[in-house]
């Protein structure tokens, strides 16, 4: 009885304290159960089946990341208690004093976890759910469905899930306490709060000389990441650009704390200003003791920046892709001329004698008037022959292409268009038309990494022979262009030569492109409904035709832009309000020793204000100094994330990089706000 | 003699109603300018409550106190801060240096906040710090200094604005009696060479003995007063034993 009693008047007290922690707890129960639930907030959407299957995917890559999550999370709960523990060895050292038993203790940090962890975790449900109710319409706006009708929606499953994930967290914190207090000795306990800090300074030349190493490869890191990612030969070696960021992170903070002080003193008319002496010895004694963590806090702020904001370009650059590379209604792609061989490849006889047949005829077999349903008709073929493969357009550049993209197949055959059928398309695409003398080729792509592969070739004036004949490149660079509707920049390069540079003997794809004879949406959707019903007539298991429709790619690409969204903020969030809380945490634990050092200060006549604006900037430097060093080196991810996704346009990257910052700033903010109000109020006489 | 402290019948109660403490009952002396004073009390007669209501670190329940003339009663937020930080000079018991400025930047701070630049704070130290005898410790941090040398670095820190009055609680309470010695010592220099008007609080009859008066308080009032005139310090401290032995047994210990 007399247990509950202290646990319960302790649990008050800290919770003044440290409401940071409890916020936080708050926010993370209320974020994993959000994240958790999206799937049940998803069955009100009226949505396509392929748009449900990616919703699907997303739910399990969201359950996975939990698990990370919950890592995250747990990680921060075993700090954060370790620490508000340290704060109470002294209240301990007296309960030990007056004969309490470390069972006991341990029992009263059993029971204050227990009260903890329930109502953070009622209070954060209840807040989640609440959010999550906002979130579906969130949802449906991301995956651009409509909301059929609202429903107030609990999902069970998600608040079973968070309970279970938390129940375990806290049970660790439990078990991770009481190993603490065994641990401990009385006398250490009792003389807890005597124990004066020692100052040691570090030796300024060790500093500088540490400092600049630091930069310098940190420097290399960032060089490594943007201009040798191309010659990067496995995936493993990026790990030693992220290596080599993270040992710079940590030694910059290390030399910078004992750097910073040292400058300030020297600056002697800044030094003995006001209190300044007492706020820079404040914040080089804070850095100094928390290099680790401040160290791990700005990579985690670093990730947040890079996966925020590459988050929210994702969706909208796939959008944006959608008009540029979609242009047209559907595509329909037939492999010609198979040869009698396929039959080991598992096609039927009657398979092999339709693709002899053009598209136009296929359609027909399948009873589809393709005059009425479409308009803006394209009917192209598309050529390949063992004469020309990747290799052979290299020319004297293959070896070195080879040594930079070692995986590459150079013995593909490369696909070839006539001039006069690509600029047909060209014209629907609205793209640049090509007009090629008799001995001339052209390379359309808009891949970049195949682009800088095949300029290399062209830059060198390659020839190529085609059925006999040799023709040489009329520009220097690849025609920016493609020629299959896809959601990204994939064309990898077609070459485009004379008409009467190929014939039928080689002839590889019929691709037929077309507009539906309709004007609005739901007519087209009638079509391709059709068309999706043309599966089921009697002909369609003779052929191989096949299609890719702007619908389909559209909602193909509004799902994962979806996904990687929410699976960005959910991390993106989490590991925000963990760096912040353990900044805010360490301070607020401060605050204790510093209250004897204000009531110092006012004692010899220091100014409320002066006090205030010393609070103010040690928290502000304390929290700055990781964002700063994270923004400069998300200046960098970013830039490497581009290279990587290969598909974001700028313009859409600024909406999402001031999109973060102003998550950043709502969050790291708030919990700066909170800090500063809250040790500003711990610190005051009452 | 010119007077610069007149406490007028001050009172301070604690508590509500139902159960009144009086820590101070109609007190009143008065300090003249380059005194050394003593006050005396057992724990708990309310000398420490008289200090901090000198100092404005506590308010009076009723009554003026008046330095220089002026009504320090009236002050108010800002105003406090500024007649401590220059009116003022604070040493006390458990020393109060901040443990993570060394010793210069501690006694730096008191005139840094008033804004003295540093060429002159420098000069300043230089000077205090030779007649305390601190000059090699200036680079140290508290953690690193013994009791006595903690206590003159605080009191260099009290005596480097120039205050009218230095305010020291128990000022050897943390001591050995050899830097309790060395200490007091200073404060008659102090007192002597600089004319300083220092104010302190004790139990210690040995430490009262190096004060030219010592004012006696018990139960919140004052019970005594010696002057020292032209004792030696032997046989002041002999009239203040005297004294304490009539207190009763609650200052036995100051032996």
């Amino acid at each position: 009885m007399m247990l509950c009693k202290l646990s319960l008047k302790n649990f008050k007290k800290s919770f003044k304290d440290y409401a940071v922690y409890f916020f936080t707890l708050i926010l993370g129960v209320a974020v994993f159960y959000i994240f958790n639930a999206i799937d049940s907030q998803t069955i009100m959407l009226e949505v396509t089946s392929s748009t449900r299957e990616i919703i699907d995917l997303m739910t399990n890559m969201l359950s996975g990341v939990s698990v990370f999550v919950s890592f995250v999370l747990g990680f921060l709960i075993i700090y954060a208690s370790r620490f508000l523990m340290k704060r109470r060895h002294h209240e301990f050292g007296i309960y030990m004093t007056l004969g309490m038993s470390k069972g006991k203790i341990s029992k009263i940090l059993l029971i204050e976890t227990l009260l903890i962890g329930c109502i953070s975790l009622i209070v954060g449900l209840g807040l989640g759910i609440m959010i999550s109710q906002v979130m579906s319409i969130f949802v449906a706006n991301m995956f651009e469905a409509n909301l059929t009708k609202f429903t107030f929606v609990i999902s069970a499953s998600a608040i079973i899930k968070t309970i279970g994930y938390f129940g375990i967290m806290y049970l660790i914190v439990m078990i991770f306490n009481t190993i603490n207090v065994s641990r401990c000795k009385l006398i250490d306990l009792i003389y807890a709060n005597k124990k004066t800090e020692k100052i040691r300074l570090k030796n300024p030349v060790l500093c500088i000389i540490i400092f600049m190493i630091s930069v310098c490869l940190l420097g290399y890191a960032y060089y490594m990441v943007l201009n040798r990612y191309g010659m990067m030969e496995s995936a493993a070696e990026i790990l030693i650009p992220i290596a080599l960021g993270c040992i710079s992170t940590f030694f910059i903070f290390w030399s910078l704390s004992g750097m910073l002080l040292r400058i300030v003193m020297s600056l002697k008319k800044f030094y003995y200003k006001g209190i300044n002496s007492f706020t820079f010895r404040q914040i080089s004694s804070k850095i100094n003791t928390t290099v680790m963590s401040m160290s791990i806090i700005c990579i985690m702020l670093f990730l947040t920046i890079c996966i925020l904001s590459s988050a929210l370009s994702m969706k909208n650059s796939l959008n944006a892709n959608i008009n540029e590379l979609a242009p047209v209604d559907i595509q329909m792609m037939k492999t010609m001329d198979r040869d009698e061989k396929s039959i080991e490849d598992g096609y039927t006889q009657e398979q092999i004698e339709d693709s002899k047949l053009s598209i136009e005829e296929t359609l027909k077999k399948l009873n589809f008037e393709s005059d009425r349903y479409f308009k803006d008709v394209v009917d192209i073929m598309i050529y390949a022959t063992n004469d020309l493969k990747v290799q052979d357009s290299l020319g004297s550049k293959l070896e070195t292409v080879k040594k930079t993209y070692p995986y590459l197949d150079y013995t593909t055959a490369e696909s070839i268009i006539r001039v006069s059928d690509y600029n047909k398309l060209a014209r629907l695409f609205h793209k640049e038309e090509i007009s090629l003398n008799e001995n001339e080729y052209a390379i359309v792509a808009d891949f970049d990494s195949w682009i800088s592969i095949r300029n290399e070739g062209l830059k060198e004036n390659t020839p190529i022979e085609i059925l006999g004949k040799t023709y040489y490149p009329k520009y220097s660079e690849c025609i920016d262009g493609f020629v299959y509707i896809s959601s990204n920049h994939i064309n990898a390069g077609l070459f485009v030569v004379p008409d009467d540079a190929v014939n039928d003997s080689i002839r590889a794809e019929n691709v037929l492109t077309a507009n539906y004879n309709a004007s609005n949406t739901e007519e087209k959707s009638e079509i391709e409904e059709k068309i999706i019903a043309l599966d089921q007539e009697d002909y369609a298991e003779n052929t191989t035709i096949s299609a890719s429709t702007r619908l389909s790619i559209e909602e193909a690409s509004t799902g994962l832009g979806a996904m990687v969204t929410f699976i960005g903020i959910y991390l993106g969030i989490i590991f925000l309000i963990s760096s912040a809380a353990l900044l805010a945490l360490k301070e607020l634990s401060e605050s204790a020793d510093n209250k004897s050092r204000y009531r110092m200060l006012r004692k010899i006549g220091v100014d409320e204000k002066q006090i205030n604006k010393s609070v103010f900037e040690q928290i502000a430097i304390f929290f700055l100094a990781p964002l700063l060093l994270a923004v400069i080196h998300s200046i960098f991810g970013i830039q490497f994330c581009n290279l990587i996704l290969n598909s974001f346009g700028t313009d859409q990257m600024l909406t999402s990089i001031l999109m973060t910052a102003g998550v950043l700033l709502i969050i790291y903010g708030g919990y700066f706000l909170i800090t500063y109000y809250s040790s500003k109020w711990m610190i005051e006489e009452k | 003699m010119e007077t610069i402290l007149k406490i007028e019948d001050i009172e301070k109660y604690y508590g509500n109603k139902s159960s009144l403490t009086k820590a101070i009952d109609h007190i009143s002396f008065e300090v003249n300018k380059g005194e050394f004073i003593s006050i005396m009390g057992a724990s708990g007669s309310g000398k420490t409550t008289l200090l901090n209501c000198i100092s404005t670190i506590d308010r009076v329940t009723s009554g003026h106190i008046y330095l220089e003339g002026k009504d320090i009663t009236k002050l108010k937020g800002n105003e406090l801060n500024k007649f401590r930080r220059e009116e003022l000079g604070f040493i006390f018991q458990d020393f109060n240096l901040l443990d993570t400025l060394t010793a210069y930047e501690n006694i730096a701070l008191a005139l840094s906040i008033q804004n003295v630049n540093a060429k002159e704070i420098e000069k300043r130290i230089k000077e205090i710090a030779q007649k305390l005898n601190i000059l090699d410790i200036l680079k140290k941090y508290p953690y690193q200094m013994s009791g006595g040398q903690k206590q003159r670095v605080a009191s260099a820190r009290a005596i480097i604005t120039n205050p009218k009055l230095i305010l020291a609680d128990e000022p050897t309470g943390a001591l050995d009696s050899k830097s309790s010695k060395m200490l007091l010592e200073s404060f008659e220099a102090l007192n002597k060479e600089l004319k300083a008007t220092i104010l302190m609080v004790t139990h210690d009859a040995f430490t009262s003995s190096y004060a030219s008066r010592v004012i006696f308080i018990k139960d919140g009032k004052i019970f005594h007063e010696l002057i020292r005139g032209n004792d030696t310090r032997k046989e002041f401290f002999d009239k203040i034993i005297d004294v304490v032995t009539l207190l009763g047994g609650n200052l036995n210990d100051a032996l």
